[in-house]
C-alpha cells in the first residue's frame, strides 16, 4: 500500500474541491450575503487541510489497483466531510450529522435531503448544495485526472475505481485525454440545457441550479416542491430529455461526434435502456390515465418526466408519485434499481448489468436443453468472459446483501416498511425521494442519527459501487505489509 | 504521434512502454486478452482484443488518422498483411517485422511492393550487435556514431585498472588519450561525470571516441586488446546463422554447437565456411573436446535463457576471454549482474531501440534528424547524434560561453574526418554531427540542451 502516494493524492482532491467553493463565494458576494465570510473561512479550512497532505513527498509514484480503490474511497469520505463545511459554518444546517448527510447526498448525487424548506436558505448555499452534485456526478477523482498535467499510467486504477459499469475503460488512448473529453462532453450538456432553460424563462439562478441536478442526475431543487414549482410543460420537457441523455454512457456520445452512428445504433446497452423507459412510461399511462390524471395528455407528461427521473436516479419529480396506484410505484421501484447506463452519470445497478444477468439466465436454462452445448454471453457482438460475469454476480448479490443489512438498521426505527425500505433503495441507488414519509412531498429530516449516518454510507457506496468502500472495512487493508 | 502496436508480445509491450511514455497515443492490438491484461493495468495505452488482420478492427484503433502501425506478431505473412490492409486505409508509415531468414534477401523488394517504411528484423539486429562486441573485445556494449567514426563502449572499472581512485582531469592528463567518459553507473544511481568526478572501482563506464583511441585508452588502462580469431556459438537459430555470415566477413572462424541433427545439416549447407558440431552445448565434456579453452570468444544464443547463461558461465570458468549471452526476459539482467558474464544481449531491447530511433525521426520531421539513438542504462541515459544546420542557434559559439541543461553533455563532434572531443572553445558548426549524452530527457533536437532564453 503506497500510504504516502493515497494521502498526497487525497490532497489535491482536497484543494480541487477549495477551489470549487470559488462560485459559491462569488454568488455570497453578488447576493451580498451573510454568508460570504464562512465560505471563505470553509475554503481556507480545506485548502489548508489540502495543502498539508499535499506537501507529503512520496518517493514511489507507482499506484496498484488497491492504491487506486483506497484513494477513491477515502477521497470521497474527505470530500463530504468538507463539503459539510459551508452548510455548518453559515448555520443553515446546524446538527454536524445533517449537513454530513446533505453534503454525502450532493456528492453521491442522490439529492435527498434533511432540509424542510428550502427556499428559506441563502443562495450561496443552494448554489453550494448543487455545486457538489455537478462536481460528484462525472466524479471529482476523474476532475483531478483531467486537469493535472502529471498523470502516469497507473491512475487508470484510479479511473476504474471511480467510474460507475462493470468495466470501465478508456476512451482514446491518453487517460488524461479520456478525462478531457468525458468533462467536455458533460460541460457541453450541461450549458446546452442552461441555455434552454433560460429561453423558457426560468432566471439564471434556478436554470444552473437544475442544470446541475440533472446532468449528474443529482436531483436538488431550489424550491421545495421541485420541478412542479415552476408548472412549465417546456422547462419539465427539457428536463425530461436532459435526465434522459444524462443516464447515456458517455462514451456514446464520443462516437456521435466522431461521426461513428454505428455503433450508437448498434449499442444493445442503449436499446435496452430505451426500451426500458419506454415501456415503463406506457404501463404508467394506461395505469394512471383516466384515474389520477384526467386526460392521457396530462397522464404522458407525469409519467414520462418521473420514469425519467426515477431510471437515471436523479429524483426530480413532478408529481406526487406516491398517490399513484400501487402498479405504477412498484414500475418505478423496480426502476430504481434498474438505474442509468454504465459510464453516465447516473446510479442504480445499471443496465449492462441487468441485461447481462438476463443473458446469464437465458444461457442457463439453455444448457438445460442442451447440456454440452458452448455457450459465451456476447454483448455488442463480443463476448464478454466468465470472470466479467461472475463478477457482475457477485455485484449483484453483494448489492442486495447490502440493501437487505440497511433496511435491517433502518427499520428499527419503526417508520414503517414502505418507509424504511425506499428510504435505503433511494440513497443507495442515488435517487433522492423514496415513498411514504421520504416521499417527493417528505424529506429525510425525521430520521434518527443511526439512520442517517447508515443512509450517507449507502449513498457513497451505491455511488462508487460498493467495492471501494468495502476496501476500507477489511482488516488487511489497514496493515503494513498485508498479505 | 498516433501509434498503433498490432502485437503484445515482448516487443509489443516494450515498444508500447517506451513509446507510451514519449507522450504518444499509443493503441494496442492483440488477440489473447491475457496479454493484453498487462498492458492495461501498468501502461497509458488503449488495448483493444481482436484481430490486427481485420479491416474493422483497425478502424476501430483509429488506423486512418494514425501517423504509425507497428506490425510485431508472431508471423512474418501476418505483419505484412497487416501493413498492407494499413497503408491502404490510411496510415502514414508502416513498419513490420520480419524474421525469417527466406524473406531476408528479398527485403529491399518486399519493402517496396507492400510499402513498408521500415522492416525489421530482430534476429539480424541481434546478430550484427554480436559481431560487433566480438570485433572490440574489452566492451561489455558497444554502439556505433556516425558511420562507426565514433564509438560508445561501456567497460567495467575492476580493481586492478589503474584509472582507479583517478579523478577524470588526471585520467585524461595521464593517457592523453583524447577520449570522453560520458557516464558512469554506480550502485544503481546514474551519473553524467564533470571533471571531479573519481572512478571507483566497480563503476561501469562509458568511453566515447574513436575506435583506435579507444583502443589505446584500454591498453593504457593495462587491458589486453587482442583480436578474436575464433568463436564459438551455441544454438543454431536464426542469430547464429546471421553470426556466422556477420563473423565470416570479418574473417573470424566459427564453430557453431546445434542439438538438432536436421538443423545442423541444413546450417552446413547454409554456412559453408562453419564448422558444424551436434551436440548438447551445456555438455561440459563436449566443449571440451570441442577446445573450448582455446576460443577467443564463446556466445550462448539457443533460445532458453538458462542453458544460455549456464554455458556462458562454464565457458568463464575455463578461460574464455569474451562471453556474450543472450536474454529473452529483460529482467533476468540484474540478477545475473555480477556473474562475470561479459556482455548480454537482449533481443527486444535492440529491436525496439531501433523502432524508437525510427519514430524519434518521424517526430522530428521538422527539426533536426536524429542519426543514431541509444538508451543505455536502463534507459534512463541517451546516447543521441544530431546534424547541426542553418536552425541550431548557437553555431560558432564557444561551449563554454553557452548554458547548457543539466545532465547533458556533449560527447564529441564529428567535422568531416575529424573527430574532435569537446573543450570549453570548441565550437559546433553547421553540418557537423553532434553527439549527446542525456539523462532523464527526452531530445528532439540540438537546441534542446541550451537553456530557454539564452
Amino acid at each position: 500500500m503506497n500510504y504516502r502516494m493515497i494521502a498526497k493524492s487525497i490532497g489535491t482532491v482536497l484543494c480541487i474541491e477549495a477551489a470549487c467553493m470559488l462560485p459559491s463565494l462569488l454568488v455570497a458576494f453578488i447576493c451580498r450575503e451573510a454568508t460570504t465570510v464562512p465560505f471563505i473561512v470553509s475554503m481556507l479550512i480545506t485548502a489548508v487541510a489540502g495543502l498539508a497532505l499535499l506537501s507529503i513527498k512520496s518517493p514511489i509514484s507507482r499506484l496498484y489497483s488497491r492504491d487506486g480503490f483506497a484513494i477513491v474511497a477515502l477521497g470521497w469520505i474527505h470530500i463530504s466531510v468538507f463539503g459539510a463545511l459551508p452548510f455548518i459554518l453559515c448555520g443553515s444546517i446546524p446538527s454536524v450529522i445533517d449537513a454530513f448527510f446533505e453534503s454525502v447526498s450532493g456528492f453521491s448525487t442522490t439529492g435527498a435531503s434533511i432540509l424542510e424548506n428550502v427556499e428559506a436558505l441563502p443562495k450561496s448555499i443552494l448554489f453550494w448544495r448543487s455545486f457538489t452534485h455537478w462536481m460528484g456526478g462525472m466524479g471529482v477523482l476523474i476532475l483531478m485526472i483531467a486537469i493535472l498535467p502529471s498523470v502516469n499510467a497507473s491512475t487508470i486504477n484510479i479511473m476504474k475505481a471511480e467510474s460507475p459499469g462493470p468495466s470501465p475503460g478508456k476512451i482514446v488512448p491518453k487517460i488524461s485525454e479520456t478525462a478531457k473529453i468525458l468533462y467536455t462532453i458533460y460541460i457541453v450538456l450541461t450549458v446546452i440545457q442552461v441555455v434552454l432553460l433560460l429561453a423558457g424563462g426560468m432566471p439564471l439562478f434556478d436554470a444552473l441550479i437544475h442544470a446541475f441536478g440533472t446532468a449528474s442526475t443529482g436531483g436538488f431543487s431550489s424550491k421545495n416542491t421541485s420541478v412542479a414549482a415552476y408548472g412549465s410543460v417546456y422547462i419539465e420537457t427539457v428536463i425530461t430529455i436532459f435526465m434522459f441523455l444524462c443516464g447515456v454512457n458517455f462514451t456514446l456520445y464520443y462516437m456521435v461526434s466522431k461521426r461513428n452512428f454505428k455503433t450508437l445504433l448498434r449499442d444493445e446497452e442503449l436499446r435496452f435502456y430505451i426500451g426500458i423507459v419506454f415501456t415503463a412510461i406506457i404501463l404508467i399511462v394506461l395505469n394512471t390515465g383516466g384515474t389520477v390524471y384526467r386526460t392521457i395528455g396530462e397522464s404522458i407528461r407525469y409519467a414520462a418526466f418521473q420514469v425519467s427521473s426515477v431510471i437515471t436516479t436523479t429524483g426530480y419529480s413532478t408529481a406526487d408519485f406516491s398517490i399513484w396506484p400501487t402498479f405504477s410505484q412498484v414500475i418505478l421501484i423496480l426502476l430504481m434499481f434498474i438505474g442509468a447506463s454504465a459510464g453516465s452519470t447516473g446510479g442504480g445497478l445499471k443496465c449492462i448489468r441487468i441485461l447481462l444477468l438476463a443473458k446469464i439466465i437465458k444461457r442457463e436454462i439453455a444448457k438445460i436443453n442442451h447440456p454440452s452445448a458452448v455457450q459465451t454471453v456476447k454483448i455488442n457482438g463480443r463476448i464478454v468472459d466468465e470472470e466479467t460475469l461472475s463478477g457482475i454476480m457477485a455485484f449483484f448479490f453483494f448489492w442486495m446483501l447490502i440493501f437487505a443489512l440497511s433496511v435491517l438498521i433502518v427499520s428499527l426505527e419503526g417508520k414503517g416498511l414502505i418507509t424504511s425500505t425506499t428510504a435505503v433503495i433511494a440513497t443507495l441507488n442515488n435517487i433522492g425521494p423514496g415513498l411514504g414519509s421520504v416521499g417527493p412531498m417528505g424529506n429525510f429530516a425525521d430520521l434518527s442519527v443511526l439512520s442517517k449516518l447508515v443512509l450517507s454510507v449507502c449513498m457513497i457506496v451505491g455511488r462508487l459501487e460498493i467495492y471501494p468502500i468495502m476496501l476500507l472495512f477489511t482488516p488487511s487493508f489497514w496493515k503494513r505489509g498485508n498479505i | 504521434m498516433k501509434i498503433i502496436i498490432i502485437g503484445d508480445g515482448k516487443l509489443g509491450y516494450n515498444l508500447a512502454e517506451n513509446l507510451s511514455k514519449e507522450n504518444n497515443d499509443v493503441t494496442i492490438i492483440d488477440k489473447n486478452p491475457e496479454a493484453l491484461k498487462k498492458a492495461g493495468e501498468y501502461l497509458d495505452v488503449m488495448c483493444i482484443k481482436g484481430n490486427g488482420l481485420s479491416t474493422q478492427i483497425l478502424l476501430e484503433a483509429g488506423i486512418k488518422e494514425a501517423d504509425l502501425l507497428i506490425a510485431a506478431t508472431a508471423s512474418d505473412e501476418t505483419n505484412m498483411v497487416c501493413c498492407l490492409t494499413a497503408k491502404k486505409l490510411g496510415a502514414a508509415h508502416t513498419i513490420a517485422r520480419i524474421r525469417d531468414p527466406q524473406y531476408a534477401d528479398e527485403l529491399d523488394k518486399l519493402k517496396a511492393d507492400l510499402d513498408l517504411d521500415m522492416v525489421i528484423n530482430p534476429e539480424q539486429a541481434v546478430a550484427s550487435e554480436i559481431a560487433r562486441l566480438i570485433e572490440f573485445p574489452p566492451a561489455l556494449n558497444i554502439e556505433t556514431f556516425s558511420k562507426g567514426q565514433v564509438v560508445m563502449m561501456e567497460m567495467k572499472v575492476t580493481p586492478d585498472m589503474s584509472i582507479v581512485n583517478m579523478s577524470l582531469n588526471n585520467i585524461s592528463k595521464w593517457t592523453n588519450a583524447g577520449i570522453l567518459i560520458g557516464g558512469v553507473l554506480r550502485d544503481g544511481s546514474v551519473v553524467i561525470p564533470n571533471g571531479d568526478f573519481v572512478i571507483k572501482r566497480n563503476d561501469t563506464i562509458y568511453i566515447v571516441g574513436q575506435p583506435s583511441k579507444v583502443v589505446q585508452f584500454c591498453k593504457r588502462i593495462g587491458i589486453h586488446v587482442q583480436r578474436i580469431k575464433n568463436v564459438m556459438v551455441m544454438g543454431g537459430g536464426r542469430i547464429a546463422y546471421y553470426l556466422a555470415k556477420y563473423l565470416d566477413e570479418m574473417d573470424i572462424r566459427v564453430k557453431i554447437i546445434e542439438i538438432k541433427r536436421e538443423r545442423c545439416i541444413e546450417l552446413t549447407e547454409l554456412l559453408p565456411k562453419a564448422l558444424i558440431v551436434c551436440g548438447d552445448g551445456t555438455d561440459e565434456s563436449l566443449l571440451h573436446s570441442e577446445n573450448l579453452t582455446s576460443m577467443g570468444a564463446f556466445v550462448s544464443v539457443t533460445d532458453k535463457d538458462e542453458e544460455n547463461i549456464i554455458a556462458a558461465l562454464m565457458a568463464k570458468q575455463n578461460g574464455v576471454q569474451k562471453v556474450i549471452a543472450k536474454i529473452n526476459r529483460a529482467n533476468y539482467t540484474i540478477a545475473i549482474n555480477n556473474m562475470g558474464i561479459n556482455s548480454v544481449v537482449i533481443p527486444k531491447l535492440i529491436t525496439a531501440n531501433h523502432i524508437l530511433r525510427y519514430v524519434r525521426g518521424l517526430q522530428n520531421a521538422m527539426g533536426d534528424p536524429v542519426d543514431a539513438l541509444y538508451r543505455i542504462m536502463d534507459g534512463r541515459v541517451e546516447a543521441i547524434e544530431f546534424t547541426a544546420n542553418e536552425h541550431t542557434k548557437f553555431l560558432d559559439i564557444p561551449l563554454k560561453d553557452l548554458k547548457i541543461v543539466k545532465d547533458i553533455l556533449v560527447a564529441s563532434i564529428v567535422r568531416k574526418n575529424e573527430i574532435i572531443i569537446p573543450h570549453g572553445s570548441d565550437v559546433i558548426k553547421a553540418d557537423d554531427k553532434v553527439i549527446l549524452i542525456a539523462k532523464d530527457k527526452k531530445l528532439t533536437g540540438l537546441n534542446d540542451i541550451v537553456e530557454l532564453g539564452v
